[in-house]
């Protein structure tokens, strides 16, 4: 079920005009944001299908960048966020990209800042509900309507339960899983869709597993769905 | 959910002998986790931003981002009540509320989407005419919002809710359904005629092509959701008459899927055919990207 829940259907309230080019770009750039961990100093933004074709009429390059800026999609700041990208120091480009999408509204967005470099792919699939596609070079398929981990790691056997059993103990259930990995014993990640909110000595402690490399936490929502 | 299709969510209706809202209400908190109480809440608090929308479209001649529309709700509303309107009065107001949110969302202020931001005027327009015509209290309406919500909730898992996937029907189409039915069950019909109402509404509205001027929510998007709060109410007296869908609902949604799919890219929300490109919407673009220039230069100086 590509819709979860009553509120992805009614909801979210949000600032204007299009739930799909407005609310699901602040909400794929809040995700991008949370995946590169920190503030970036450069965004590249390249919209594909129907939001290369009209995201200057819709203000998706203002909702992009307000995501970036962790606004939320009702955040009356959101027509003035460049204006604020400026103040602290974000530079932000647009492009309009002319490979085929993989949906109609496609976006991806590089971040970077420092060493520091994050890459992401998403679609905006209607009513302000998103669809992750691809993270880091990785197919991973998502919708940050849940706590959501995505956890960076080597294709070794046990990884996974290890990062399940300690999500376990916690008592914390798992909604949705997807992996992906560039090689057979290479690298691979995770993404884990759950039911509860993950605290920072968790976080930690997935972080220590052997094999594992990296992880990023993204909750939206303060650990309910939208 | 416990539902994938409308016919399943009546037969469940019927097993449990419960209204729509009411189940809808149940498997929310169950997926959510949360109680009945707090998602309840929740719809409560989307149904006062809805209102204040309306309070705020009705009376603004305020004109959006573009300035290409705005004031056309209040011109509508004092028509309505003061001359001899076609339309019944309270048809009317659920025109001119529609058109209000609509136009509310278009410059830039706060709605709630329902099931999209370019559809969010049609169920404020529905429920809030209707809630004033009857008297009905805050809370009955927000269980309507539950009602609506099932309904959306399988039209969009069964085909699609947004313009760029399947065109206006996706989006409008959806709301108008999504509206009829609910008020349905809000004026006492079955789950059954609920689901029939949802039908005989979508049916109106397939094919319906998305082609903005210059991709902005406004031109035609705004005066659609007008209409199609009129068509909500047709299609719910219909319903309430017995009046029934001949060909069931699910199918009507799945004719919905199998148009949009089919639909040319340049229909589905991308500005590049129908009303967008027009000798005149043609015209408004150029006017558009001229005073985004001089926006530009403007900004520069400064």
């Amino acid at each position: 079920m590509r819709f979860k829940d009553v509120f992805s259907i009614i909801g979210p309230g949000m600032i204007g005009p299009s739930s799909s080019h407005t609310a699901g770009a602040v909400r794929l750039g809040r995700v991008a944001r949370e995946l590169i961990g920190i503030q970036p100093k450069q965004a590249n933004v390249v919209f594909y299908g129907s939001l290369a074709a009209t995201y200057r009429g819709h203000g998706t390059d203002l909702a992009v960048t307000a995501g970036l800026l962790r606004l939320d999609m009702d955040d009356e700041r959101i027509p003035e966020s460049l204006d604020l990208a400026d103040v602290l120091g974000m530079k932000v480009a647009f492009l309009s990209g002319s490979d085929p999408a993989v949906h109609p509204n496609t976006l991806t967005v590089t971040l970077s800042s420092g060493r520091r470099r994050c890459r992401m792919t998403g679609c905006s699939i209607g009513g302000g509900n998103i669809e992750v596609v691809e993270v880091n070079g990785f197919d991973l398929k998502f919708t940050a309507n849940y706590p959501t981990l995505i956890v960076y790691h080597e294709d070794r056997p046990g990884v996974l339960a290890d990062v399940t059993r300690l999500l376990s103990v916690t008592g914390i259930n798992i909604g949705y899983m997807d992996v992906d990995r560039k090689a057979r014993l290479g690298h691979a990640a995770t993404v884990i869709e759950m039911d509860g909110v993950i605290q920072e000595d968790l976080l930690k402690k997935i972080k220590r597993l052997a094999n594992v490399t990296g992880l990023s936490y993204i909750d939206l929502n303060g650990g309910v769905p939208n | 959910m416990r539902f994938s299709n409308l016919k399943e969510l009546a037969l469940l209706c019927a097993d449990e002998g419960k209204p729509i809202y009411l189940i809808m209400l149940e498997d929310q908190a169950l997926e959510s986790g949360r109680t009945a109480e707090q998602e309840w809440d929740k719809m409560k608090q989307y149904y006062g931003i809805m209102k204040e929308a309306v309070t705020k479209g009705i009376s603004s001649e305020k004109l959006s981002r573009s300035g290409l529309t705005g004031g056309d709700a209040k011109r509508v509303h004092e028509y309505t009540r003061q001359q001899e309107a076609s339309l019944e009065p309270f048809t009317g107001l659920a025109m001119a509320y529609a058109l209000a949110v609509s136009e509310v969302n278009a410059s830039m202020g706060r709605i709630v989407a329902t099931p999209t931001a370019g559809s969010c005027g049609i169920i404020p327009g529905v429920f809030v005419s209707s809630q004033e015509r009857f008297g009905w209290t805050d809370d009955h309406m927000v269980n309507g919002l539950f009602c609506a919500g099932a309904i959306g909730y399988i039209i969009a898992n069964n085909s699609f809710i947004s313009g760029a996937e399947g065109g206006c029907q996706a989006e409008i189409g959806s709301a108008i359904g999504m509206a009829a039915g609910a008020l349905v069950e809000l004026k006492g019909g079955t789950p059954e005629q609920a689901v029939h109402a949802v039908g005989l509404a979508m049916k109106n509205t397939l094919g319906l092509i998305c082609d903005p001027v210059g991709g902005l929510v406004e031109i035609p998007c705004i005066v659609r959701n007008g209409f199609g709060a009129v068509n909500a109410l047709a299609a719910a007296d219909m319903a309430l008459a017995g009046v029934s869908s001949v060909i069931p609902s699910d199918e009507v949604i799945q004719v919905m899927l199998e148009v949009g799919s089919a639909m040319p890219d340049i229909h589905r929300e991308t500005a590049r055919g129908g009303l967008a490109q027009t000798p005149t919407g043609r015209q408004i673009i150029k006017q558009l990207a001229k005073d985004r220039k001089k926006f530009r230069s403007e900004l520069k100086k400064r």
